[in-house]
This record gives structure tokens, sequence and C-alpha cells, in this order.
């Protein structure tokens, strides 16, 4: 399953960081991070429930860059 | 400008203002330092907090902890030392906001830019309900359904035109700005604009699977294929904030124990953690990318990927379809040579005589030479009797009209009624014509070369392309004498579609440069898919194309084959000069300031000049 998140992030580096923090997420198979474009696509794990794996990739983006959002 | 960005800007002129007037203000000891705070807070308070939730969270190498780090390290450096001044403390932070708020600005900027550029997102369908027109979500209409289209509107959704006729524009989908008549039976597809007149269309796709959000779709992926600059930057950026700091402790460490001079290398410490920072690389390339695409996406080019406007910029050979790429793959009449003319010059009156005879009896034919013929004779309705057509599979055609039989068709219908045919010193299809069984004279079709297929082929020579190739199906006759014409070398002819994939791949295993496929997308999809890039042409409706292909030529101008490699090799450029440049620069920097030839004043530019000038650089992709 693939889904596409748009994110708030202001610089690119950040935004690199998040998508390093993500794909060390559990249930998270693969992430990647746009900042040209502000989207998250992330590729679930089958089974995983994606609403819980993206409250926890927030959780550990908020640590990096406490001003990021992904809506969700 | 958003909000964020409106308010760091009043910070940006508040410090510069204050920092101007403390520098007219004569002031000592403690109070100078209270005063300095001042300007020091108002910019720097958000990278403080950052800095200290940064520590909080462990992460340590984050940008504001650097900052913080630096700018307070002069600070004490100027209070301990006695200098007083604290101007570079002060300045490096105000220099900092001012590449944070340009990144943002300058980002922000090109971002609206190119999705202005796209313009091609629909808003609303208006579907007519109850006599009303009613404006609707275009993702709730269904396959089926009639819509309306008024003047200046866009079309919404794919679909087949069943009232109205008008003039479209198409330059948002194909850079072109030639508009395209439409009327009653015409398909038509969405993102175009409705120049004049009301257009009623049944839809035939659902808003989602419709030309224009398949390609918004495609547009705003394609930054997220990323490319080899641009993985090799990441993966540099991640080892070269934690080499530099570290580095910065070195150079702390060790020679203020040998030397004893602490505050010397202090300083040349702190200089290194402000060039630290690798946001001029990590954004500079990306934006370079996303910049080629924006630029080649309005120039009627749609590259997939950040990954395949790379390869774009390295194709040396480009293997190119003949029929429908470099040829209309519409047949038009090329010559008319009634039986008195030998074949080399034309009687008018006995070739309008033959044109007219056979448009009559292939006026009920859908066969697509049929159409031809009856398109170069227009005047087709003027009262003549057309009676008992007769279709002669794998022959031709047999009509009677005016009360001759005309048979219309090829060598074998000829031998067939025993009319004495002759063959022809031209090349393309020919049809013969016998009058009550007697030879006539024969027509000529040939699919004719698009307008700027030479022009094309000498422009991809001279952009470093070394080899060309033509594939086709076609008799070698008709292959030939268009590769004579183009001044291709090398071609080869009457190939099936899994021959042309057999030849591409002896041509990538010859080959290490680069190898492009060009075709129409019709049958030569596994081709497309194949070749290091498949560029599909004529994209406007075929979904096959839009699916095969990497990178997808809007209209059927094989121009569009020179310009996307164009815009490739400008894009590869600048990212190269990106990277030379910032990684130069900063390298530069950090070999001065250990030396003590730089101060922080050169590593201010070394981490926000290099940044600004090269989003500015990067900016420059976006003109094609």
């Amino acid at each position: 399953m693939k889904k596409s998140y748009k994110i708030e992030v202001d610089c690119a580096n950040c935004a690199q960081k998040m998508e390093d923090a993500a794909n060390k997420i559990d249930g998270v198979k693969n992430a990647v991070v746009n900042f040209m474009t502000l989207k998250m696509q992330v590729e679930f794990e089958d089974g995983a429930d994606a609403k819980s794996v993206m409250e926890n990739i927030l959780e550990q983006c908020r640590k990096i860059e406490p001003d990021c959002e992904i809506y969700f | 400008m958003n909000r964020k960005q409106k308010k760091n800007l009043v910070r940006i002129i508040l410090t510069a203002i204050l920092m101007t007037a403390l520098h007219f203000v004569p002031s000592e000891g403690a109070a100078r330092f209270c005063l300095y705070l001042v300007p020091y807070f108002i910019i720097g308070y958000d990278i403080l907090i950052k800095a200290a939730k940064g520590i909080k969270n462990r992460q340590p190498l984050d940008e504001n902890f650097l900052m913080a780090v630096a700018t307070a390290g002069a600070i004490i450096l100027a209070l301990y030392s006695g200098s007083g001044d604290y101007t570079e403390a002060v300045a490096v932070m105000l220099f900092y906001q001012i590449g944070e708020w340009f990144q943002s600005y300058a980002i922000g900027k090109s971002r609206q830019n190119i999705s202005d550029l796209m313009d091609i997102r629909p808003d609303y369908a208006n579907v007519e309900n109850l006599g009303k027109l009613e404006q609707i979500d275009p993702s709730e209409v269904e396959i089926g359904t009639v819509i309306i289209i008024q003047a200046g509107e866009k079309i919404p959704i794919d679909g087949v035109i069943i009232e109205g006729a008008s003039t479209l524009n198409t330059s948002a989908l194909t850079g072109e700005s030639l508009p395209r008549n439409v009327k009653v039976g015409d398909e038509v597809i969405s993102g175009c604009i409705n120049i004049n007149g009301v257009l009623k269309v049944r839809t035939t796709k659902l808003f989602e699977d419709s030309t224009a959000s398949k390609i918004l779709d495609l547009v705003e992926n394609a930054s997220s294929r990323k490319s080899k600059s641009e993985n090799f930057i990441t993966k540099f950026a991640r080892i070269y904030t934690p080499a530099v700091v570290g580095a910065a402790a070195v150079l702390f460490i060790i020679p203020s124990l040998v030397t004893g001079d602490i505050s010397t290398w202090l300083y040349r410490a702190l200089i290194f953690l402000v060039i630290s920072c690798p946001c001029a690389l990590v954004i500079s390339i990306p934006l370079t990318f996303f910049a080629g695409l924006g630029g080649a996406s309005r120039a009627g080019v749609l590259i997939k990927g950040s990954n395949f406007l790379e390869t774009l910029s390295k194709v040396r050979t480009v293997v190119m379809d003949k029929t429908g790429t470099l040829t209309k793959g519409i047949f038009e009449v090329d010559a008319v040579h009634p039986i008195s003319t030998n074949c080399i010059s034309e009687n008018p009156t006995e070739a309008r005589q033959l044109l007219h005879y056979s448009a009559h009896v292939e006026s009920y034919s859908t066969h697509p030479i049929a159409a031809t013929l009856r398109k170069a004779y227009p005047s087709e309705n003027d009262g003549c009797k057309v009676e008992n057509v007769e279709e002669l599979a794998g022959l031709g055609i047999c009509a009677n009209v005016n009360g001759n039989i005309i048979h219309v068709g090829n060598e074998k219908l000829m031998e067939q009624i025993g009319a004495a045919w002759r063959p022809c010193t031209k090349i393309g299809t020919i049809i013969h014509v016998a009058v009550n069984g007697n030879y006539a004279g024969h027509i000529i079709v040939a699919d004719k070369l698009k307008p700027h297929s030479k022009k094309s082929i000498d422009a991809l020579y001279k952009i470093g392309v070394n080899r060309i190739v033509m594939l086709t199906g076609d008799i070698k006759e008709v292959a030939e004498k268009i590769a004579a014409e183009l001044k291709i070398k090398e071609f080869y002819s009457g190939l099936l579609p899994a021959q042309k994939v057999e030849h591409i791949e002896k041509i990538l295993s010859e080959k290490s440069f680069a190898v492009a496929f060009v075709g129409d997308g019709i049958n030569d999809a596994p081709v497309l898919a194949r070749a290091d890039i498949g560029i599909a042409m004529g994209a406007m409706g075929s979904d096959a194309a839009i699916e095969a292909a990497d990178v997808v030529l809007m209209d059927d101008d094989p121009m569009k084959i020179y310009t996307a490699i164009k815009i490739a090799k400008k894009t590869l450029e600048i990212v190269k000069e990106n990277i030379y440049f910032a990684i130069g620069i900063k390298f530069l920097c950090l070999i001065l300031g250990a030396v003590g030839v730089a101060n922080m004043w050169f590593a201010i530019f070394a981490d926000v000049g290099v940044m600004v000038i090269a989003v500015l650089n990067a900016l420059r992709a976006l003109r094609v």
C-alpha cells in the first residue's frame, strides 16, 4: 500500500532528515520525502496500520524538526 | 510571502537597522554587551529555542544548534578577550536568517511558478440539471455524463463532442500555441481551454483517468524519483556535517593545548561550525531538477523522474520509429499518373478524372487509403451516380459510376480483370484504376515526412547525439527513401514489433552511453520499455504512451526530442556547477579558516552566500 501525504517543513535538510526518520519506523517499507512538492510518499508493509504508523512517523519527525507537520 | 516570511523579514530589517544604529553609538563594557544582546535575541530567539529542543531530543548536529553554538561562542569570545566586537556574532545570525528567508521565498516562488505552468487542473464540471447549469466536482462525474464547456472554460474530463464546434487552446498541454479546431464527433482531452463556442461533451473517462489528472500526477511525482546526483548529495550531507564538526573539535583542542592560545583556535573552530551547515547543497540539487522538470513540462515535454532527466542528458544514440514519429502516419496522395503520362509529368484534367472515379468508388469503404482518396477529391457530392459497390478483400474495390465499371485496387486486381497495369517509378503505395476493364492509370499515396523531421535530425547531431537509427515495419524502398531524405545512415526495415526489441537490445549491448527510443507508443510499448529512455510521442489522448514511456512528448513534433535532450543537458550542467561550486567554496573556506586567513564573514559567505547563488543558478533550469 502506498500513500501520499502533504507535509510542511521549512528546510531541505530537515526534509531529508524526516525521510531518514520515517524509513526507520516499523511498518514502513519505503518513505520518500519530496521537499519541492512538500509531499511524503509512504509505502507501508503488508498489514501495517497506516494511521498508527503515521503517528509514529510524525512523533519522530517532530523530534528532528519541531515545526514540521504531516497531514494525515 | 506567507505570514512566517513576513514576520521574519520584519525581524531581519529591524536587526539590520539596530545594528547600523549601534555602530554609531559609542558604548563600552557591560552596557555595550547588553545593547548588542537586543538585536541578537530579536534575530536569533527561534534558533536558540530550536537548539535547546534539539539538545532535549538528542539531535546535536542540528543546524540551529550549530548556529547557536557558533554565535554564542563568538559573543563569549568577544566578552572574554575584551574586544567588545559583538557585531560578528549578530551578523552571523542575521545573515543566516537572511539565507533561510531567501531560501524559503525562492522555493515558494518556484513552486508557485511551476504549478502555474501546469495550470491544467480543472476545478469544476458543468452538468445540466433540469434545464439549469450546475457546477459540480469533476471527480463526481460518471462515465457517459454529458458535460457542458462554455467559452473560456477548461475541459475537465476527456470525452467526445456531441454538440457544438469550437477552437481549443492546447498550449498548457503541448507548449504549442497553435489552436486546434474541433467539431461534433471529435475527441477532446482535459486540460485544453475552450476558446469560443459552447461544447457538449459526453465523457469517456473518469476524472482521475483523464489526461489532465494523469499529467499532473506524473509531474508531481516526477521529482520523487531521485537521481544519482541527488542521492550522492544526500549521502554527502550525512557525513559532511559530523565531519566538519569533528574537525572543529580537533582544531580547537589540539592546537590550543599545544600553543596555549585558546581564543584564536576557538574562533577558528567556530568558523568551522558556521560552514558545517549543508543546506546549500541539500537544497540546490533537488531544486535544479525540480526547475528542470517544470521547465520541460512548460515546453510540452513530460519527464517522469529526475533520474530520467539525468539519463536523458547522457543520450548519444537515438533510435527512432518511422511511422508516426518521423512521418505523419497519415497517407496522402503523392502523385496521380494517368495512363497517358508515363509516370513523368502529370496531366491535370485526366488526373482529376482519375481521382474523381476513385474517390467515388471508395466512398463506402472504411479502409485508411479510401479516406485519403476522398480527402484528395473533396467535391465528392457532385451528383454522380455510384452503384453496385463491391469490396474485393485483399484486392480492392469495384463500383459502377455514371454507367462505367471502375476497378480501384492493387496489381492483383488489375491482373484478375485483365487490365494492362504498369509499374511506377515513384515509391509508395500504388493504387491502380481501370475503367470498363481498361487500365486508366495509378495514384501513388505515401506517408509524408513531418515538417520538422529533417530539422530535428540535424539538431540532434549538433547536440551531441552521434548515432541515429531508424526502425520501421515498412518496406525497404520506403525506408530507404525516408532515410535518404533525412540523412539517416542506419535503418532497418520490414520489422515486426518483436524484431524491434531485438534491434534495441543489440544497440544497447554495443553502447556504453544511454540509448533513447522514440516512438508513437501505439505498438512499440515493449521497445519503449526496453530502451534506457523511452520517449513517446503525441501523447494527446494515448494512455499506452503515457504508461510505457519515461518521457512523454505532448504533441508529435520531432523537434521536441531535441528540446527534451537540451533541457536535460542544461539541467545536469547546472547540477554539476552547483555541486562543484558549493563543495569547492566550502572546502576553500574551511582551509582558509583553519590557517586563520578567513574570518567569520568568509564563513557566512560560504554558508549563506553559496546557498543564495546556488538557488539562483538552479532557477535557470526553469527557463528553456
